[in-house]
């Protein structure tokens, strides 16, 4: 007799081979359509959003790609969640981890069509990520030692990430601002000391790093525009109408007088907070909140900059970098600790005012200004220099560093083909795989790059047979090239987490034999 | 469909509306029920093991969990057929009662059922079969308790422990780092565990996570972690000795429930309602201040000036946190929460050691840990991992490890793993089948037979021939006269269970068997099933 449904309605279910299928199919298509990215000669896409205003954004960085896209394939989420996490965790390398991991399926599918249990292709996987990561491993260069040299390769690694993104023009001048920005950190991650102002406007060339703090505020009319050695005071006070909080209150009057009387008293409690305000002996006072004109007149007459409506980030960051507290009251003006600088003026960038905190307490915070034409420009220069300063930041703490333009890849093959070689039993075919799915990588920058791969990597694989060769991909000649002469690095950090992690993520697909699908959660019909 | 007749010869309808009801009787009825359970069990099979494969299952939202999780793939499943809801249940039960061994006992399930179909073929009734399946699960038990070791271990030598919990893990995804997680779930366990009575409250056991780091990254707080930070960018993040406030009234002006106004009309009472505004702040906090409170944590939001005052005062405060969450603050600190602010006594306070904030990677996320705290037994597990589904693996995978680790305090018996203890009993319950006069022989018989299904299994999934080498390990054990014989799954070249270290504990296999041969009775002795048909 016919078995009966388990299932409810709607719900699918996949099994064994087509299961396997799915997830393959998923996988490898998500990896063809971030694969063109790849590499300094990878190109750009456009996502179009389906929100309100269509919104544009054109980008070559595979997390913001991947996290655009709506998919309903389970192995394609796993894959576009582990870009997240490189994001996350190094901030660089999103699409070299998508494009590995597609790359490992790849194989695995040849394997497991030639009837090799995915258990199996796991564990030979394991062993050769391992054995990647330890030849890798031996061919680090570490200067932590010596300060200039590793600045130098700072410099290299800045200038190999922004090579392949929209900043490549300037890479040097970019380069140049990530170094300085994140060395200004000593060594802490916290990015958010980096502040990043985009204005278009100019050219990207005429961006640039600035030491102070820059608020995007305008100071009030009539108030100083320029104060020397200035103590600032950072609060989130009201300044409209301070209002009595007191449940239930309201103001009932029977006559004009009367409510000229209130209105007095009103008044007159603002200005004894004004008052207060100024007894700190500041000459600088920041609000989160609105100023109304009225206090703002004040201000003005004792000659102190009031600067109102500074978002909570700007006021957070403004406390931290002037060292002052953020108050609400102000009934004891010795206890309260005020913010210093040494200077604040208004300046000009473009078209805006801005105002221009310089020589603050604390040293590491800066500010960068992008300059470009247009905000899509801008975006994109954001989330490249991003992935410039996390990977440099992340690099201060690791400092290990590899060579690029594939040649972690190819040493990596190198020694895994060593190890297939090496290995009894099935396990070799997929180690073997592996290397295959390696080399794919120096591949793909090659094909991007409309050169011939077949012959460059041939090439390279011949010039990688000899003990301590440098050779990698030259895209810009398009030839083999040295390496260490060319200057492109990149940092061990980044690439032994997208080695772990893409192998992760094959491993967690490859483990899956049965796809269970509930049904779709029914939406009421709006229509 | 069921039509009777009464003595004049009209028919009348016994069931409401039956014309839109199916029905299924007798071995009809018997057989439909067991292909839909051997159906889930099929289903599990493949996960069952070190070796075991996973599932993708996609909810209804769309969101996608990868397990090999017996009692999550049932639970996520959207099953409709009735008796695979009974296989769900049963692999929950499982999961409540034991904690693990709820893929096992599905399988096992699957393959009674199995057998009892061919029975059911040659015409045994299916009461027999139930009370066969009883008598040999009986045997089997009792073999279990014959075979099983005394399991020796200390507070102080927790290595047999993280063994038997990293067996449990290896099956899982985790098994990368099982011996870094297996020695967190053991000191989680032993540090609530009341070792004289054999207690452990896994309450006590707060398992949280948070996406990003590694999985290595995963900790053991001696406390409780609140998903918050301190209500002001400026206050203290480390506070040692803290005495803790923990309150569930605001900081904010009073509103009273009643309706009411309060008329302003003359400057002076404008004046005097703003003074009391101003004391009514300055009391609260002195009241916390008073009373000697060194930490404020409050259950709702702190107006802006009361904020600064309290910074102002230096007193720390912690605001928004949730009632669970304060109820394990005050647990764990031993406090009390206070509703009123008059209520605050000195000794309503809740004591802790350490109290610090601590942020995450580059993102701006931070957490408060309260540590050493003064009813030192809670704990929280701390799980860090790449992406989501990992954490609420890992988080499902703690929780089996939690479980067997607390078994073992419970009862320190074990059975070696790996198949061998179903292999044993199969053997035994075969030897004794030939003592059964009638027919239960055939179904003490069957039972031996579905016993080896669950070994055959676990050399399936690990790309072993299965006959093959059943039948070469249970020869091994009968020769030898040794129980300890399993599938070597791992590939290690021995099959003795004991050098490889793999065992199970003792209740975990006896409630397997005795819920499994449960679920089959109640399963066997259905004999009609009606069914609200298709519409």
């Amino acid at each position: 007799m016919a078995i009966e449904r388990i299932l409810k309605d709607d719900a699918s279910e996949e099994k064994g081979e087509r299961a396997r299928m799915a997830s393959f199919v998923g996988a490898i298509a998500i990896t063809d359509l971030v694969k063109t990215t790849l590499g300094p000669k990878g190109m750009d896409k456009i996502l179009q959003s389906t929100g309100r205003g269509q919104a544009v954004t054109v980008t070559n960085d595979g997390a913001t790609i991947l996290k655009s896209l709506h998919i309903d394939n389970p192995a394609a989420k796993v894959l576009i969640d582990i870009s997240k996490v490189q994001d996350d965790e190094v901030g660089d390398g999103t699409t070299s981890v998508v494009v590995l991991a597609g790359e490992l399926l790849r194989e695995a599918e040849k394997l497991v069509a030639a009837k090799i249990h995915p258990m199996t292709i796991i564990s030979g996987y394991r062993m050769a990520a391992e054995c990647g990561r330890n030849a890798l491993l031996q061919r680090v260069v570490d200067n932590k030692e010596n300060a200039e040299k590793f600045k130098l390769d700072l410099m290299k690694i800045a200038m190999t990430t922004l090579s392949s993104k929209i900043l490549s023009q300037d890479k040097v001048h970019f380069a140049q601002l990530a170094v300085d920005a994140v060395m200004r950190l000593k060594g802490s991650t916290n990015l958010e000391a980096i502040q990043i102002i985009k204005k278009p406007g100019g050219s990207l060339k005429d961006s640039f790093l600035d030491e102070g703090f820059i608020l995007d505020k305008k100071i009030g009319l009539g108030q100083p525009k320029r104060i020397e050695n200035a103590k600032i005071l950072v609060a989130n006070t009201a300044m409209d109408t301070d209002k009595v909080k007191i449940y239930g209150a309201r103001v009932r009057v029977d006559s004009m007088s009367k409510v000229a009387e209130i209105e007095g008293a009103e008044k007159e409690k603002m200005r004894e907070k004004v008052q207060k305000i100024i007894a700190h002996g500041i000459n600088c006072f920041v609000n989160r909140q609105l100023i109304y004109n009225f206090p703002e007149e004040l201000f003005a007459d004792a000659g102190v900059l009031a600067i109102e409506h500074a978002d909570f980030d700007g006021i957070e960051r403004l406390a931290l970098v002037t060292g002052g507290e953020i108050a609400s009251t102000f009934d004891n003006p010795e206890s309260v600790k005020l913010g210093h600088c040494k200077l604040i003026e208004e300046i000009m960038i473009g078209e805006d005012k801005l105002i221009h905190f310089s020589g603050v307490e604390m040293g590491q915070a800066c500010t960068i200004v992008l300059r470009g034409a247009s905000h899509h420009v801008l975006d994109e220069a954001e989330r490249s220099l991003h992935d410039a300063l996390c990977v440099l930041s992340q690099t201060v703490n690791d400092t290990r560093v590899v060579l690029g333009g594939g040649w972690p890849e190819m040493v990596m093959a190198k020694a895994v083909d060593e190890l297939a070689r090496q290995t009894p039993g099935k396990k070799s075919h997929a180690i073997e795989a592996f290397s295959r799915a390696l080399v794919a990588i120096p591949t793909i920058i090659a094909d991007n790059a409309g050169l011939d791969s077949a012959d460059l990597v041939a090439q390279l694989r011949a010039e990688h047979h000899k003990e301590g060769c440098n050779a990698g991909i030259d895209v810009i000649s398009g030839s083999v090239g040295d390496m260490a002469e060319l200057g492109i690095s990149e940092s061990f950090k980044v690439k032994q987490a997208v080695l772990l992690s893409a192998t992760e993520a094959a491993e967690m697909i490859l483990r899956v034999d049965e796809i269970i699908t509930c049904a779709p959660r029914k939406r009421e019909d709006r229509m | 469909m069921a039509l009777a007749f009464d003595e004049y010869g009209r028919p009348f309808i016994i069931l409401k509306e039956q014309d839109q009801k199916t029905r299924l009787r007798g071995i009809e009825a018997q057989k439909a029920n067991i292909s839909a359970g051997k159906a889930v069990a099929r289903i599990l099979r493949t996960s069952l093991g070190p070796k075991g494969m996973d599932k993708i299952l996609q909810s209804p939202d769309g969101d996608v969990t990868i397990t090999n999780d017996g009692a999550t793939i049932l639970e996520q499943m959207d099953v409709d057929n009735q008796i695979a809801k009974l296989m769900v249940e049963l692999s929950r039960s499982q999961d409540y009662e034991i904690g693990d061994g709820t893929t096992g006992v599905v399988v096992m399930a699957g393959a009674l059922l199995e057998q009892a179909e061919r029975l059911l073929e040659r015409g045994i009734h299916p009461i027999r079969v139930a009370e066969g399946y009883e008598m040999a699960s009986r045997i089997a038990v009792e073999h279990l308790e014959h075979i099983s070791k005394k399991f020796d271990f200390e507070a102080t030598n927790i290595e047999p422990l993280v063994q038997t919990c990293m067996t449990t893990l290896s099956s899982k995804i985790v098994n990368r780092c099982k011996r870094h997680l297996a020695e967190i779930s053991v000191k989680a366990v032993l540090s609530v565990a009341d070792l004289d009575r054999k207690d452990v409250n896994l309450d006590m056991i707060k398992v949280e996570g948070k996406v990003g780091g590694k999985l290595e990254d995963t900790e053991l707080i001696y406390g409780i972690t609140v998903d918050k930070d301190m209500s002001h960018p400026q206050m203290p993040k480390q506070i040692e000795d803290a005495k803790i406030a923990i309150l569930t009234c605001p900081f904010e002006p009073p509103k009273p429930k009643t309706k009411h106004k309060v008329d302003i009309d003359t400057v002076e009472k404008f004046q005097t309602l703003r003074l009391q505004e101003q004391k009514y702040f300055d009391d609260m906090v002195q009241k916390c201040k008073d009373v000697g409170a060194t930490l404020v944590i409050c259950q709702w939001g702190f107006d802006d000036e009361a904020n600064h005052l309290l910074m102002h005062r230096n007193l720390p405060a912690v605001r928004w946190v949730g009632g669970v969450e304060l109820e394990l603050i005050a647990i764990a600190t031993g406090g009390r929460i206070v509703p009123r602010f008059q209520e605050l006594t000195p000794e309503k306070l809740g004591r802790a050691g350490l109290v610090r904030e601590k942020s995450f990677g580059t993102t701006k996320d931070k957490m408060l840990y309260i540590e050493h705290c003064a009813n030192s037994r809670a704990v929280t597990i701390f799980i860090r991992g790449g992406n989501k589904m990992m954490i609420e693996e890992t988080k499902r995978s703690i929780h089996d490890a939690l479980c067997v680790a607390r078994n073992l305090i419970r009862n320190n018996s074990i059975v070696y793993g790996g198949g061998s203890a179903e292999i044993s009993c199969s053997i035994a319950v075969e030897a004794a089948a030939d003592k059964y006069p009638g027919v239960e022989q055939y179904a003490i018989r069957a039972f031996a037979d579905a016993l080896d299904s669950v070994p055959m299994a676990l050399a399936e999934n690990s790309g072993l021939q299965p006959i093959e080498t059943l039948s070469a390990v249970k020869s091994q054990q009968i020769k030898e006269n040794n129980p300890h014989y399993g599938i070597d799954c791992n590939d290690v070249g021995t099959n003795d269970m004991r050098q490889q270290d793999v065992f199970e504990t003792l209740i975990g296999k006896q409630q397997q068997i005795l819920l499994a041969t449960q679920v089959v009775k109640m399963i066997l002795k259905i004999d009609d099933v009606i069914s609200p048909s298709d519409y």
